[in-house]
């Protein structure tokens, strides 16, 4: 064995002190950040359950400051520190298209006939997170019987508000504006979607869609299209803004399904907000028993 | 007058802050209601925005003669490395929490996920060699070795390209600083090139 004299070490290969004290600092700062982060990790989720967790409502903080809503920015908090000033009132809703009895109805008279009901749903957006959201509003259904559609009516179109003077987004080409979004008319007409004018009981605030806006609880987010300006009965599928914008990421039916990923990222799990550990996506949301019979026989690879 | 005893101290500090900024947001309460998400976009973006200041040293050096800037330009790599780290841990250990499978699943089947774990794979040689040592070690090879940096920072910039929904603004923001160092790299190797040929010397470096 040969055992290396002093001598034959040169005095460049010696570490300058500086350079060792500093190195040494480094790695045990690493350690003590990784080994706190693993640490930190471990004990949440103890605490968490790793399966798929309950549907406890969301906070009101984390619905009405957490939201997906171009028009007014694409930061998550952007609608709520940019919707504050929008104005919902006076409101007009233009309802057109192949229906008996097309008119232009004042917010008011629009929501005059209905009781609100308290509907407390499944949110899953497409970039794979979720909420549970009680929202308050009217059976889509139940307008849509007042309106009268004719029988050539295959499709319900919705369309935002284009006003891009309160709508910062809109002055840029984030996405073709104004917002459209399309229903086919018994998807429309099914129990489960709604005409939101309210969360938790109160009036819906501006960052999450006031003063009306759509929920279909088993599509992905984007369908529930926010202050809805028209609904137009027509024969022709719509073309939904995100389909618009990117065909190949974004289609017409946006079905929740774990078993159909994004393009670019998994849809089988997701991460309920408000909760550590993932969990897994369920098909059309947790709501095929209801709604798994409008889409019998039809490729949702195909048609997603 | 030793420049270095206060700067290189300072620099490591400074390059602790953003990690400090993120952990004290975290500790308030202030990433928002997807915190897991924000960790990871941070973490993401201050490698980037290090990777960026490592590869100026050799632009501004030159550009103004400070050849003393080269003697820091390790320890900012290695931060750059040590904060991919941590994104990547972000994305193992409180995302995915270990769930090697699903994240095996991600990899194999979703581009985005895959040139960023490339990302990293390429770092990683460059910080084991990064001493003086392995320097030595590998001569001229070292040099070739660490040219993997370039490489890096593009597919850097695409894994945050390909990971935003729509708003491609910041990644192509990002892309054009990493073109705008490299590009000023192979300027400046085709001027030395010129050079060498004018003055009849075909041994200049390239």
């Amino acid at each position: 064995m040969l055992i290396r004299r002093t001598d034959q070490i040169r005095s460049s290969e010696i570490t300058k002190e500086s350079d060792y004290l500093s190195r040494r600092k480094f790695v045990v700062a690493a350690g003590i950040a990784t080994a706190g982060l693993v640490a930190s990790g471990r004990l949440v989720a103890a605490i968490a359950p790793a399966k798929r967790q309950d549907d406890k409502p969301n906070s009101w903080d984390e619905i009405t400051q957490y939201n997906n809503y171009y028009e007014f920015g694409t930061d998550k908090e952007d609608p709520y520190h940019n919707a504050q000033k929008f104005r919902t009132r006076p409101w007009t809703v233009k309802v057109d298209g192949l229906v008996k009895k097309p008119a232009e109805y004042h917010f008011e008279d629009l929501v005059k006939p209905y009781k609100l009901e308290d509907r407390v749903y499944r949110f899953r957006c497409v970039e794979a997170w979720s909420m549970v959201i009680p929202w308050q509003g009217i059976p889509l259904a139940e307008m849509i019987r007042r309106f009268e559609p004719l029988p050539s009516a295959k499709f319900v179109q919705f369309t935002t508000i284009y006003a891009p003077d309160q709508m910062p987004g809109q002055r840029e080409a984030i996405l073709p504006w104004p917002y459209v979004e399309g229903l086919r008319i018994d998807e429309a007409t099914h129990p489960l979607t709604l005409m939101v004018t309210g969360l938790y009981g109160k009036t819906l605030p501006n960052q999450d869609g006031a003063p009306l806006r759509l929920i279909v609880p088993w599509k992905y987010g984007f369908k529930g299209i926010k202050a809805i300006t028209r609904i137009s009965f027509v024969d022709k599928q719509p073309l939904n803004t995100w389909q618009a914008a990117n065909p190949n990421e974004y289609g017409f039916y946006a079905n929740v399904n774990p078993e159909v990923d994004h393009p670019r990222w998994t849809q089988s799990s997701e991460r309920r907000i408000g909760q550590f550990r993932r969990q897994r996506t369920l098909m059309f949301n947790g709501y095929a028993d209801q709604v798994a019979s409008l889409y019998a026989g039809m490729d949702l690879r195909k048609n997603f | 007058m030793n420049r270095v005893r206060v700067v290189r101290p300072a620099l490591f500090v400074g390059c602790l802050l953003p990690l400090a900024y993120i952990g004290w947001k975290f500790a308030t309460d202030r990433l928002g209601a997807n915190p897991i998400r924000e960790l990871e976009i941070e973490t993401g973006l201050w490698t980037l925005r290090l990777l960026a200041v490592t590869l100026a040293i050799t632009p501004v050096r030159r550009a103004f003669g400070w050849n003393w800037l080269v003697k820091y330009r390790r320890m900012l790599g290695l931060f750059t490395f040590s904060y991919a780290c941590i994104h990547l841990s972000m994305w193992v250990g409180v995302d995915w929490f270990f769930a090697w499978s699903d994240m095996w699943g991600e990899i194999v089947k979703h581009k985005y996920i895959l040139i960023g774990m490339a990302t990293w794979l390429m770092m990683l040689p460059l910080a084991l060699t990064s001493t003086k040592g392995w320097v030595r070690r590998l001569g001229k090879r070292w040099i070739a070795l660490h040219r993997l940096v370039y490489a890096a920072a593009i597919t850097g910039t695409v894994h945050y390209l390909w990971a935003v929904k729509k708003d491609t603004f910041f990644p192509l923001v990002y892309l054009a600083v990493f073109v705008l160092l490299l590009g000023y790299r192979v300027v400046a190797a085709l001027g030395r090139r010129a050079t060498a040929r004018a003055t009849g010397d075909c041994l200049g470096g390239g």
